[in-house]
């Protein structure tokens, strides 16, 4: 008889085992409750509203990117119309800026010079003036040198170092039909190309130009008692251009000037507006914003709240899995119905993982469509992800549980007592997660924490990506962990087979 | 595969506690073989070694040739009860023999015979957690039936018994051994295989102190001592003495002889006319077979021990 065919016979057998144990099932639909409920419990209490002045409204919605993300598209723009092919070449020669300091007394501005690293100004060809339209740019950064970005969130890195008049950057962008070519100089001789970029479906007449931006400085403070405090400080960026020439067909030496994506206060006049001054040669832009992904906003993982209840639930169902046959001397049955030991675990092992699969999925499946449903209907701006991240989120937070119930079950086969190995598997995977989410601990130390424990599986659950080419707060607390999500729970996966291995080991040498 | 069980000199150590130390014994098919030894002999180890859950540290336990850890489908080869208890208390009877007949490649229709057979077919849905320990046999018996095995092993199934229970036991038994399994059951009570067992291992400190049929263990045991009464006991012992015999006084009137069988005694104090009133042949019973075994055993063990002590 093959092998796979005993397996299957084992499969059957404990799969028998689980379901006609009735307290194992009700709490395997217990579990899935406690996901569903607590996901939509606490997308219920979740509320969203904004003001204009003193009336109460929808929160305006950030622009949509051409890959369907939120974006941030708010920069001052000196532009022209560019039919068909051409170019645009400009010397950088100046790069300055000023920051908001911290207020000493109350309503009193501060403010101090300098650029934030990610503070941009460059040439850009964009489609049409709509925020959140393709675009591809080529930038010099306040802290990152020369850069060659498009539609969001793609970024090549370029010559590094900053500029200035002895050092001035040479920058040009081409466009030949639906393709974008950066080049860069020192010298406006020898040119090196930075980066080429297609922007499917270009539309035939586009805007090229200058632009200046600069992204609010980011200040955590770890509070005094956990959690963290963030404060977003405005800042704005100015930068010289010389040596602009333009080729193709164009207005010419007729350059418009736009705000694109500045915010109105409420009595109409634009805040925190840019500028553009124009003496002889030179242009001098000065710009607030960000071309950039947009960040703010639920994420749909803020519906699986539930994952620590039902996490807790799947665990103790697992570890009972196997520690009840020890408990009652049923593992000698078991063991002489598969005296291959390593066999029998491994069937147990699927079997768990299954269930809780299932278990998992079903809840999910559930509490993240209608958990985002009821956050938009409470005014939350949810963070548009694509399907196949979504589907990725909902299958992963089962893959998740699986994996702990395995890990779960391997604990129990190991110390063949309940209550020993519940406390270990909650030690193992709840309690780091626990220190690294709450803020309790320094970022850094929570962010190894995530990497090394199997806690690093939670990072399945992450729809939205940390960007290198902005400044944010990626730490675990905010939602952002450091592994990839399948890498993340790729640990996961491999500290369950570790002890899986290992308990199939010890049982094989064990007197049963 | 021929349905035997074969145990070959298995020696296994607990720590510094020896449960085994070189048992050695075959169970042949077609008869009960009774496995004795007071609490603590190495009953239920060597039961465990032969089913694969203790490893020997040497030695070699054989099922029909093979060991059993490899043994494909082994319900199928043997079927075991060791410990009644082990069950799922909230999983019924009916479902915790249907999963050892799914991990077997059998049906429920086998789990449903299996459960007339063992008479459980009242309580089948019931959960397992709420049975006697009568209940609890029977469903483990009904386990061990569920793959038609030619070997069967069983650990003290008379525990928790009623009389109707043991009386069935001892039936069925009977039953099995008599479709030409061999069927191995062990007890610390040596009263609960009379008429069941055709032949005995007698076990102590971990090793055999006698294998043999039941009938040879007693004549053994019984010798052939006859208890005489007789009005002139000193006139008898001198006859029967001088035909070979030992003879002991009990009391005034009772002797009891032994070296010669009953019919001898009474043809010699007729033939020189010695009046008696009674000639008893004694017969021994198992128990006291056993009791005269194990007292051995003890025996002998004082004295090792005083040897290893040197």
């Amino acid at each position: 008889m093959s092998g796979r065919h005993d397996f299957t016979r084992l499969l059957r057998a404990e799969w028998t085992k689980f379901r006609t144990v009735l307290g194992w099932v009700i709490t395997m639909v217990l579990a899935a409750a406690a996901v569903v409920l607590l996901g939509l419990f606490s997308a219920s209490g979740s509320h969203a509203s904004c003001g204009a002045g003193p009336v109460e409204i929808d929160c305006p919605e950030p622009p949509l990117g051409p890959e369907g993300q939120a974006v941030s598209d708010k920069f001052f723009f000196v532009h022209q119309p560019l039919q068909g092919d051409g170019s645009i070449t400009v010397r950088v020669t100046s790069m300055t800026g000023q920051i908001r300091l911290p207020d000493l007394t109350p309503g009193v501005r501060r403010v101090a010079p300098g650029v934030v690293p990610w503070a941009k100004a460059g040439v850009i060809v964009k489609d049409g003036m709509r925020q959140g339209s393709a675009y591809a740019a080529l930038m010099v950064t306040g802290r990152h040198g020369v850069r060659m970005q498009h539609n969001y969130t793609h970024d090549v890195a370029g010559r590094p170092g900053g500029v200035s008049k002895k050092d001035p950057r040479w920058l040009r962008l081409t466009r030949s039909g639906d393709t974008l070519t950066g080049d860069e100089s020192a010298d406006g001789r020898r040119w090196s190309t930075v980066g080429t970029v297609r922007l499917a479906g270009l539309s035939d007449t586009v805007e090229i130009g200058l632009f200046a931006t600069s992204p609010c400085d980011l200040l955590v403070k770890q509070g005094d008692f956990g959690g963290s405090i963030g404060q977003c400080r405005f800042t704005e960026a100015t930068a010289d251009f010389d040596q602009v020439s333009l080729q193709g067909r164009t207005s010419g030496d007729a350059w418009r000037q736009d705000d694109v994506g500045v915010t109105e206060a409420p009595d109409g006049a634009p805040h925190h507006p840019g500028r553009f001054e124009r003496s002889g040669g030179t242009f001098t832009v000065t710009g607030v914003g960000d071309i950039a992904p947009h960040v703010e906003g639920e994420s749909i993982e803020s519906t699986l709240t539930g994952v620590l209840a039902g996490l807790v639930v799947v665990v103790v169902v697992a570890v009972l899995f196997v520690t009840a046959e020890y408990r009652r001397g049923l593992i000698r049955t078991t063991l002489l119905a598969s005296p291959r030991r390593g066999r029998a675990l491994a069937a147990k092992a699927v079997v768990i993982a299954a269930v809780t699969f299932v278990t998992g999925l079903a809840a999910a499946c559930v509490v993240v469509p209608v958990g985002t449903r009821i956050l938009r209907a409470n005014g939350n701006y949810i963070l548009p992800v694509s399907l196949l991240t979504e589907v990725r989120v909902v299958v992963g937070f089962a893959a998740l549980l699986a994996a702990a119930a395995v890990l779960a079950l391997a604990l129990g086969a190991l110390f063949r007592r309940g209550a020993a190995a519940v406390a270990a598997a909650i030690a193992l995977i709840l309690v780091p997660y626990l220190l690294a989410t709450t803020s309790v601990l320094p970022v850094g130390a929570a962010q190894w924490l995530v990497r090394l424990t199997p806690a690093a599986g939670f990072a399945i659950q992450q729809s939205i990506p940390e960007y290198p080419y902005m400044t944010g707060h990626y730490a675990p607390s905010a939602g952002y962990y450091p592994l990839p999500p399948w890498g993340g729970l790729a640990v996961t996966c491999a500290y369950a087979a570790i002890a899986l291995a290992a308990a199939i080991v010890l049982l094989r040498r064990r007197d049963a | 595969m021929r349905a035997t069980i074969e145990v070959n000199d298995v020696r296994k150590r607990f720590g510094s506690t020896v449960a085994l130390d070189g048992m050695s014994f075959t169970v042949e098919p077609g008869q009960v073989t009774g496995f004795v030894g007071p609490n603590g002999a190495g009953k239920s180890t060597t039961m465990r070694v032969i089913l694969g859950l203790d490893a020997a540290d040497s030695g070699s336990a054989l099922i029909g040739g093979r060991p059993y850890r490899s043994l494909r489908s082994p319900l199928l080869h043997v079927g075991a009860l060791l410990d009644a208890g082990a069950l799922q208390p909230s999983r019924s009877a009916r479902n915790h023999l249907l999963w050892l007949a799914h991990s077997q490649g059998l049906t429920a229709g086998r789990v449903d015979e299996v459960i007339e057979r063992a008479g459980l077919g009242q309580v089948a849905r019931r959960k397992a957690g709420g049975f006697s320990l009568g209940m609890r046999q029977r469903l483990g018996i009904a386990a061990a039936l569920l793959g038609d095995p030619p070997v069967i092993i069983l650990d003290e199934p008379f525990n928790g018994l009623d009389p109707d229970g043991i009386v069935w036991m001892r039936e069925f038994l009977g039953e099995l051994a008599g479709q030409g399994r061999a069927v191995l059951v062990s007890s610390h009570l040596m009263s609960e295989l009379q008429d069941t067992a055709a032949h005995v291992v007698v076990v102590g400190r971990g090793r055999v102190i006698a294998d043999t049929s039941v009938a040879r263990l007693l004549a053994e045991v019984s010798g052939d001592r006859v208890t005489l009464r007789s009005t002139a006991p000193q006139e008898a012992a001198r006859v029967l003495e001088q035909a070979g015999a030992t003879v002991a006084a009990v009391d005034r009137d009772t002797l009891t002889v032994s070296g010669l069988p009953a019919e001898r005694v009474v043809t010699l104090l007729g033939r020189y006319a010695v009046p008696f009133s009674e000639v008893t042949a004694h017969r021994a019973t198992l128990e006291e077979a056993y009791m005269n075994l194990t007292r051995n055993a003890v025996e002998y063990r004082a004295t090792t021990g005083q040897e290893s002590a040197r």
